[in-house]
């Protein structure tokens, strides 16, 4: 029987951000020729964690190049942990940042010599709303999944100078297909939010496809908090796959 | 909810972490996602010497349930100490 052989690498390397900044990031890559469709993974608010390392690797698994940017590295140096709360007390990353932070992660990927071109971008909870932000500023993307991201729709007092305009206004914007991925008992985003996020994507007519699952919170995709839920992750995850593997191939 | 919305509070004294005493200045706090508590949701404080850089910090991850205790004692303890002492923004006697 012939095994097909599995390999992977991760490590930590530099790319180009915002402003011309070199920022720090976690890449993992299949241990192959290629060419290999690409991945940006974005962490959450608590910052570039375990959690979000593991799941670029899990990528790599699946046969991407992916990167994880540490959108806090300019809060640093210093722990993940601790750069994120200097970043929290300051208001969170600004978006503007992280569209260049992102933009850069997506010119690094594209830049391999082990890269098909194709670049999607998948973000948790605040990177959920990042990813839904990126998709609609970043038209190069080949396609983005939001994962329950929170204040995809804001009231304006929800508005900072960091985060200036809500991710929906740049609904008409956006160049590459999406997908939604969210529990039905979550509070932030509620249904009702997703349902007008979807309303708003049907209003552009554009390319989105959302799964909404019963019996699931906020982030039921993370295996070391009360909130997983194995069968629609699991469930949740296939489609994750499925997304990217129709559009990055 | 993953978000950036904080409470923030100054604060005048120490806190004691795996360095040693360091000074505390402020203190930052939220509910959302803990980064190490294995809960969905905590009640976090930061305990920081300088809001804007990541050098010196004593953090707490507790439940919901476990801060609202810790106000309540907090509360006590000052009212027991109002009992035999001046409070103000620094007792040292």
């Amino acid at each position: 029987m012939n095994t097909p052989y599995q390999g992977l690498m991760a490590e930590t390397v530099t790319h180009t951000g915002a402003n011309g900044d070199l920022i720090s990031a976690y890449f993992a890559r299949p241990l192959g020729a290629g060419p290999y469709p690409n991945v940006i993974v974005v962490h959450h608010m608590p910052g570039w964690d375990d959690a979000t390392k593991e799941i670029t690797r899990r990528f790599a698994y699946y046969g991407y190049n992916a990167v994880c940017p540490n959108l806090h590295h300019r809060e640093g140096p210093g722990e993940p942990d601790d750069v994120a709360a200097v970043s929290r007390a300051a208001g969170g990353v600004p978006d503007d940042r992280f569209v260049g932070d992102a933009a850069g992660a997506m010119e690094f990927l594209r830049s391999l010599p082990y890269s098909n071109g194709k670049v999607g971008i998948i973000g948790f909870c605040s990177g959920g709303r990042q990813s839904y932000l990126a998709a609609g500023r970043i038209p190069e993307l080949d396609a983005a999944v939001d994962c329950w991201g929170g204040r995809v729709i804001a009231t304006p007092d929800q508005l900072t100078a960091r985060q200036p305009v809500a991710p929906i206004d740049y609904t008409s914007d956006i160049n590459c297909p999406l997908l939604g991925i969210f529990g039905n008992d979550d509070q932030s985003p509620t249904p009702e939010d997703v349902n007008r996020t979807e309303e708003e994507l049907k209003r552009h007519g554009k390319d989105y496809e959302f799964h909404r699952y019963d019996g699931a919170g906020h982030g039921f995709f993370e295996v070391d908090r009360p909130g997983y839920r194995p069968v629609q992750a699991t469930e949740a995850w296939g489609e994750v796959r499925k997304f990217f593997g129709r559009h990055l191939a | 909810m993953c978000s950036w919305i904080v409470e923030t509070a100054a604060m005048s004294g120490v806190a004691k972490g795996p360095d040693g005493w360091i000074d505390i200045n402020q203190a930052n706090v939220y509910f959302d996602h803990p980064f190490k508590a294995p809960m969905d949701h905590a009640l976090i404080i930061d305990f920081v010497r300088d809001p804007e850089r990541p050098n010196g910090r004593v953090a707490i991850e507790i439940s919901a349930e476990s801060a609202r205790r810790l106000v309540e004692s907090i509360n006590r303890a000052l009212t027991t100490g109002e009992a035999v002492h001046v409070l103000g923004e620094a007792t040292h006697a």
